[in-house]
């Protein structure tokens, strides 16, 4: 089947309620059968063009579209099943329970007969590695998949429709480098095999360029700004538009984003910041010269509570399922902890990353070490820097810790920023962790009310989030909200900050912001530990790698 | 009259099973008669002895199909662990409920136990047996079709069988195994809170508060993951008009043996209360 063309005239969209139009006089034709990566600028319109291709977006009282869009002549979205679309969450593209069913359920929307359904969802499976051939039965939950396998498996169910035009929306920003990998060859492979017109919007370019035809740039509010091969514009040279682009957010191959420096000082316990900084700073900066990267340089003293120590893990285990007490336990099946017996130090001024294949229990091991779940089995212990001198009577595991005492210690940034917010504007959502941090001594306030605005005030103009003051949270982007979730976290001043996946799906400029403000903190003495895949990242923090092998 | 489980027995020796798998080659191989047959047959079955239950208050007819519910339970596929953590609950609020009849029921016959304004006589305990067995014979069969039966498959059998419209249909199903996954985000989120200082602790009134805030938090998910998955089903044509299915639900005759057995048990219950003289309608 021959891929889709596409045609835009002048076309413009304005979401309902909003002043500014999201796309604004678009000239535009794509061949059938071109792989096109679309990219700009964050609020550029990239998917706003996608889902308008799709027929997905929603013509609304107040919304308002202007010139033309057709695919294949008729305007976009009338031809049923003629786009097939993956968007970036892989939990919101699957439909059904069991592989083979979610797979059939756009061919059974095309009214394809049911005899020739099966034979479309193997081919389609098979196409996309999920084949009954490569071990996937047609009855496999697919609650039970991992992310990349959830993304290949919504190709499945694209391909199983044949449509001549394949949309993608960051299908990759959720997954890690393995994940990537696979789905994109799976996407090249469905598309080398039908012929399909593909457009994909991506701001880590390098995961396609080498991969389509044409390289697209969107300029915010209104046309395109480059279009042209990927060769011409992204290699350094006449033409390039490197510097340009990596300015504008986007992740240019062969380019890493340099950290932006950051000023401040958050600390909760100026005490211990003097303590640190007077003792240890010249053995600090020694590290950092050597290259943290060696794990010698951790090795704990004989004293069996350093006074740098936060955590140390004895034998621990951990599990997303938490052990039932007593009788219960009988009725389920013992939850298999995730991983088991692990020893491990974490010591003020520390950088650790935390890598491993789905399923290692990376994040379980991650809330564990921050006291938000129970340990499944052994002991976690806080040390002398991380209790400091006001919480020497604080219980021994930090699961066992009240929040008001857990925030002024350990700030945990979860990998959907959402999931954290509690305010209904920015400044009240920083705020709020140093208006709830407690002494434990005393159940006095850390902060008095003006602390707590000053402390507000300077991550404001640290994240570059001043303007946004007194926005609603849950209405800022995707890197604003990413930069306030991690900002939140360290008004309270912790002395250790644990961060699962902080860059998934980050556009250069924030990893940039966040990057830098993570490197002030390692530097200050205090501690962050973080699950990621990103190489740059670890790179950038001169971190020690901790590899977990996956449960046998 | 057959004697209902002989019925249900025939059925698991799987002599007359048609392998279903050319219709629906994703439906897992189910492993007994009952989880093979179609969620509709079972629901139909369910109805008769249900009405029964709910009709007379006695423990004659309770009996028999608590009886047979358990007698079935081998043949049925259930396993007892996975049966036993889903139907707790049920037996101790049977319990619950027997205990207090006969604590507060119509006192009758011989007093067994005295205690001040308590009283426990026959009357009252035999009553309290016959609230207990009743609740029970109600809730475990539901149960046990509820366990053997593929919310997907139950979904196939309501548009294709009894004509409900897919969007309504499919929209659930979708809806549904999303809940699952809000589960787990409900987990998330308390933990997501309680990182960012929200206490679990405090007084009543703080307590709501932030169980509110929590339940705010689930709901946003919510909306946002439904819209996504609303764009996902549209964007795959889902929504207008008609579909086919790929999954054929039929009715084979194990499900024909399924109903029959529903209308003989609930006919042998309601002949052996009346036989012995222990039916009780409700409303006489």
């Amino acid at each position: 089947m021959p891929g889709a063309l596409l045609e835009a005239e002048g076309w413009g969209w304005r979401h309902a309620g909003r002043p500014a139009a999201a796309v604004a006089g678009l000239d535009l034709t794509v061949p059938a059968g071109q792989k096109v990566l679309l990219a700009g600028p964050s609020g550029a319109g990239k998917s706003t063009l996608l889902y308008a291709l799709a027929g997905v977006l929603d013509p609304a009282d107040e919304s308002e579209e202007t010139g033309r869009l057709l695919v294949d002549g008729a305007p976009a979205g009338q031809l049923r099943g003629h786009a097939g679309l993956v968007q970036q969450d892989p939990e919101t593209q699957v439909i059904l329970s069991r592989v083979g069913d979610d797979a059939a359920f756009g061919a059974e929307n095309l009214q394809v007969p049911r005899e020739q359904i099966w034979d479309r969802v193997r081919d389609a499976l098979e196409a996309v590695g999920l084949g009954e051939a490569q071990g996937i039965a047609l009855s496999r939950d697919t609650s039970k998949l991992s992310g990349g396998q959830k993304q290949r498996l919504a190709l499945a169910g694209i391909l199983a429709m044949r449509p001549p035009l394949i949309l993608l929306d960051e299908p990759t920003a959720n997954l890690d480098p393995a994940g990537v990998l696979e789905v994109r060859d799976a996407v090249l492979a469905v598309v080398r095999r039908t012929g399909a017109t593909l457009v994909v919007v991506e701001h880590r370019l390098a995961v396609w360029a080498e991969h389509v035809d044409r390289l697209l740039v969107l300029e915010p509010g209104g046309g395109i700004s480059h279009d042209g091969t990927p060769g011409r514009l992204l290699s350094p040279g006449p033409g390039s538009v490197r510097q340009e682009l990596a300015a504008a957010g986007l992740w240019v191959p062969g380019h890493v984003p340099v950290p932006a420096p950051t000023p401040h000082n958050w600390r909760s316990n100026p005490a211990q910041s003097e303590a640190v900084s007077a003792a240890d700073r010249a053995a600090s900066d020694l590290q950092l010269q050597d290259g943290r990267g060696q794990e010698g340089t951790t090795a704990a003293g004989p004293d069996p509570l350093p006074a740098r120590l936060l955590l140390r893990a004895g034998g621990l285990s951990v599990s997303r399922e938490p052990v039932k007490p007593g009788w219960r336990r009988r009725f389920g099946a013992a939850p298999e902890p995730a991983q088991r017996d692990l020893d491990l130090t974490l010591e003020a001024g520390e950088a650790v990353v935390v890598t491993g294949a789905n399923g290692s229990g990376k994040s379980t091991l991650l809330l564990t070490l921050a006291g938000l779940i129970p340990a499944h089995a052994g002991t976690l212990t806080a040390g002398p820097a991380l209790k400091g001198e006001q919480g020497t009577r604080l219980p021994e595991d930090p699961y066992r810790w009240k929040a008001a005492d857990l925030v002024s210690r350990i700030g945990t940034v979860f990998q959907e920023p959402e999931h954290q917010f509690v305010a209904t504007t920015v400044r009240d959502e920083l705020l709020f962790g140093p208006r709830h941090a407690r002494d434990p001594g005393t159940g006095r306030r850390l902060f008095s009310d003006e602390e707590a605005a000053g402390r507000a005030e300077a991550l404001l103009v640290a994240l570059r989030l001043t303007e946004l003051a007194e926005v609603n949270p849950f209405t800022l982007s995707g890197g604003e909200k990413r930069r306030l979730s991690v900002a939140t976290v360290l008004a309270a001043g912790p002395e250790v900050v644990f961060l699962d996946e902080p860059t998934f799906g980050q556009d250069a400029t924030t990893w940039a912001v966040l990057v830098g403000l993570l490197r002030g903190i390692v530097a200050e003495g205090r501690s962050v530990v973080a699950v990621t895949h990103d190489a740059d990242f670890a790179a950038a923090l001169q971190a020690r790698t901790l590899t977990l092998e996956a449960a046998a | 009259m057959s004697e209902p489980s002989s019925a249900f027995r025939a059925i698991h020796t799987g002599e007359d099973c048609p392998q279903s798998e050319a219709g629906a080659p994703s439906r897992p191989v189910a492993v007994s008669a009952f989880e093979r047959a179609n969620p509709l047959a079972k629901l139909v079955a369910l109805l008769p002895v249900t009405a029964v239950l709910v009709a007379t208050m006695d423990w004659v007819s309770s009996g028999i199909v608590l009886a047979a519910a358990l007698a079935l339970l081998p043949a049925s596929g259930i396993r007892v662990g996975e049966f036993l953590r889903r139907a707790w609950v049920l037996v101790a609020a049977a319990l619950v409920s027997a205990w207090g009849t006969a604590l507060v029921g119509e006192d009758s016959g011989a007093v067994l136990l005295a205690a001040g304004p308590v009283t426990l006589s026959e009357g009252s305990v035999l009553a309290g047996m016959a609230t207990g067995l009743r609740i029970l014979a109600v809730a475990l069969p539901g149960v046990m079709v509820f366990i053997t039966t593929d919310p997907t498959d139950l979904a196939d059998a309501l548009s294709q069988k009894m004509r409900l419209p897919a969007r309504f249909v499919l929209g659930s199903l979708a809806a549904f195994r999303l809940l699952g996954v809000l589960t787990e985000e409900w987990r998330t989120l308390g933990q997501a809170r309680r990182a960012r200082g929200v206490g679990a602790g405090g007084n009543p009134f703080r307590r709501l508060g932030s169980w509110l805030g929590q339940v705010f938090g689930l709901m946003v998910q919510a909306i946002r993951r439904a819209t996504k998955l609303a764009v996902t089903m549209e964007a795959r044509g889902f929504g207008a008009g008609e579909r086919t299915w790929a999954r054929e639900s039929t009715f084979t005759r194990i499900d024909v043996r399924v109903m029959l057995g529903g209308f003989a048990l609930a006919a042998l219950a309601v002949g052996l209360s009346v036989a012995s003289g222990a039916f009780n309608l409700v409303w006489a």
